[in-house]
């Protein structure tokens, strides 16, 4: 029964988030630049501009206004982008897969690369490899995830002319209609490995301390020692006993940081010039297109809420001894 | 103010001075954070001229190398921008900026989340869940992604103009206000462990008020941990205020601040002009590096429960 009612209160917040985050995204349309102006511009006489307002309904009462953009929202309708002429829905329907490849790519490095030095890390703290990672660590926290982007650029790109610095180039597969992915051809991937890197960047050391720190503290655990003196190999223990416990509060957190990629996505778009999401709302803004602004930010603001309330539902059915929260305890 | 002086005196007679004294990378990085700091405060007798005054900028002075390269001139010791600005001067004057919008904006944090911290962990219950929740859906949405839209809706709302003579107020405010869950939930565990002390009962017992108690009582009793995390806040302010500045969301190219000086050499890195970028960049780098391994290290000695590293 508690199972439910937690289900249903997050399910309830999850409501109230994403209707906080639509009366945002419309005060931000009363406020930023005249949709009639941006229509008709600027040479329809005053009279006409008023019938105009009203049979577009601008006269109406905030509240009404507001209850009015969000059945259309509910419906998919997010307004029409100025600048691109079409619904801001579609623009961002064409943008979404070449972030979603960008954040891919970056998720395959982090867990190739975390997870191993993680755990070596946590078996072996004292060798040179764990205190060069850990040293490398702080300094990766330290350079912001442009700074990587441009050093990866300047060094790969313009010095040694390997890869190349900015697009997704042109041999892009389409896999399902309307959605194209890089991964399949040597050009696609070849546009992705900077960026993907430069991503990445910015989550291994988060990554590679977490899993170091949840692993040395299984490591403590008393099925563990059990486990040794039961004379199991140390593979065994290592990677079956004591890995399988880490995964979980991984997994949470990762499952949180994938929706604080799409921040730092805005940031990587932007020096590599990656037609996805974030490069398109940077754009937009300086563009002062309202329309395709507010769709980003409700879009966006989805994605969150939509992870966080499925991250913190598995977790709390993976987990029964975790406290339910605002269950009674 | 007398808890300030007492909590001073222990603080130099505690062992934290001592461990100091014999950590090589916390002085070396004490001494890299307190230099820059120092060359911030001093910027105008320190370089050679005014970045910000269109007056002392000679456009016919642009794009000089570094004094080493072949055309490096002994005027302008790291080269000058597309502009003319000698490079150690606008350093010298970003890193002022940088400096001043990283500390402000965590008194910002601090102010608010030590208030909120105190008020949910001293009370409970209704306004404790409240902010609490709020807390969390304020951290899962990052912090970067509320002040990047924050932002980018101020400057569509005011206007490019306007938005560049506010700017250094809206990143202060916008940073500050986006990252108080972190004290607050700081402050709030260090109050709830307090709370059951005697003390606190005792200072009940008096009949001393609520505010009181929290104000002097329980709040100088949650200083280390507040200290921790400073250090790594401003930090972050830094690097988020470098981001948001990079992405032409921050500080204009006539005040610019570091984030904004690596914007605007980006453009050139092709052309091979690479030391506007550079010099910049390795500036925000070591200051960063210099105050997270500082942060690092006052964490393992005021928390000796945690894990090393």
């Amino acid at each position: 029964m508690a199972i439910v009612a937690f289900l249903i209160k997050r399910l309830m917040q999850a409501v109230l988030v994403m209707l906080v985050i639509s009366l945002i995204g419309f005060s931000i349309q009363d406020n930023l630049g005249d949709p009639l102006r941006e229509l008709v511009g600027q040479s329809v006489p005053e009279a006409e501009r008023e019938a105009l307002r009203d049979r577009m309904g601008l006269n109406d009462p905030f509240l009404e206004q507001y209850w009015r953009f969000l059945g259309n929202a509910v419906q998919g309708d997010l307004g029409i982008s100025y600048h691109f002429k079409r619904p801001a829905l579609d623009v961002i329907a064409d943008k979404f897969p070449a972030t979603v490849d960008l954040v891919i790519g970056a998720t395959i490095i982090i867990v190739l690369v975390s997870v191993p030095l993680g755990c070596w890390c946590a078996i072996r703290p004292r060798s040179w490899l764990s205190r060069v990672a850990m040293g490398a660590s702080i300094v990766g926290i330290s350079i912001p995830v442009f700074l990587t982007a441009i050093f990866l650029i300047y060094v790969f790109s313009v010095n040694l002319g390997w890869l190349p610095s900015f697009g997704r180039g042109e041999s892009l597969v389409e896999i399902v209609p309307g959605w194209t992915t890089g991964f399949l051809t040597w050009g696609g991937l070849s546009h992705l490995i900077l960026p993907s890197i430069a991503l990445s960047s910015i989550f291994l050391p988060l990554f590679i301390r977490l899993i170091r720190s949840e692993m040395m503290e299984v490591l403590e655990q008393d099925y563990i020692r059990y486990a040794w003196a039961k004379g199991l190999a140390p593979r065994r223990v290592w990677f079956l006993h004591a890995f399988k416990n880490t995964l979980l509060p991984v997994i949470t957190v990762g499952g949180v940081q994938i929706g604080l990629m799409l921040a730092y996505t805005i940031l990587t778009e932007t020096v590599f010039q990656w037609p996805g999401l974030g490069f398109m709302f940077i754009e937009a803004v300086t563009r002062v297109d309202t329309p395709l602004i507010i769709a980003y930010i409700i879009i966006v603001g989805l994605i969150f809420v939509v992870t966080n309330t499925v991250v913190d539902l598995i977790y709390t059915l993976v987990n029964p001894t975790v406290r339910l929260v605002g269950a009674p305890s | 103010m007398n808890w300030i002086a007492t909590r001073m005196t222990a603080f130099l007679g505690s062992d934290v001075l001592y461990r100091f004294r014999r950590d090589p990378v916390a002085m070396a990085a004490f001494a890299v954070m307190a230099a820059f700091v120092l060359a911030a405060m001093l910027a105008p007798w320190l370089s050679s001229m005014n970045p910000h005054d269109p007056a002392q900028i000679d456009i016919m002075n642009s794009e000089i190398p570094p004094v080493w390269q072949a055309g490096g001139e002994g005027a302008f010791p790291l080269g000058t921008d597309i502009q003319g600005r000698d490079m150690l001067s606008a350093i010298l004057y970003g890193l002022r900026i940088s400096i001043i919008i990283g500390v402000f904006a965590v008194m910002v944090q601090m102010t608010l989340g030590v208030v909120i911290g105190l008020v949910s962990g001293y009370m409970g219950g209704k306004v404790d869940a409240f902010f609490m929740r709020l807390a969390d859906i304020q951290l899962a949405m990052s912090t970067l992604m509320l002040a990047i839209v924050a932002l980018a809706v101020f400057k569509a709302a005011f206007g490019a103009d306007l938005y560049e003579d506010l700017a250094i107020v809206m990143l202060i405010l916008v940073i500050g206000f986006a990252e108080w869950p972190q004290y607050a939930r700081t402050i709030r565990a260090s109050v709830l462990a307090e709370k059951k002390k005697e003390y606190v009962d005792a200072a009940r017992v008096i009949g001393l008020s609520a505010p009181v108690i929290m104000a002097r009582h329980i709040l100088p009793n949650t200083l280390s941990p507040l200290l921790v995390i400073s250090t790594v806040q401003v930090a972050n302010a830094i690097i988020n205020e470098a981001a948001l500045s990079f992405l032409g969301l921050g500080m204009p190219v006539t005040m610019p601040s570091l984030g904004s000086l690596i914007s605007a050499g980006f453009e050139y890195i092709l052309s091979g002009a690479w030391w506007i970028t550079t010099f910049p960049s390795i500036a925000l780098i070591s200051l960063i590096l210099a105050i997270n391994l500082l942060g690092d290290w006052l964490r393992d000695v005021l928390n000796p429960r945690l894990f090393k590293g």
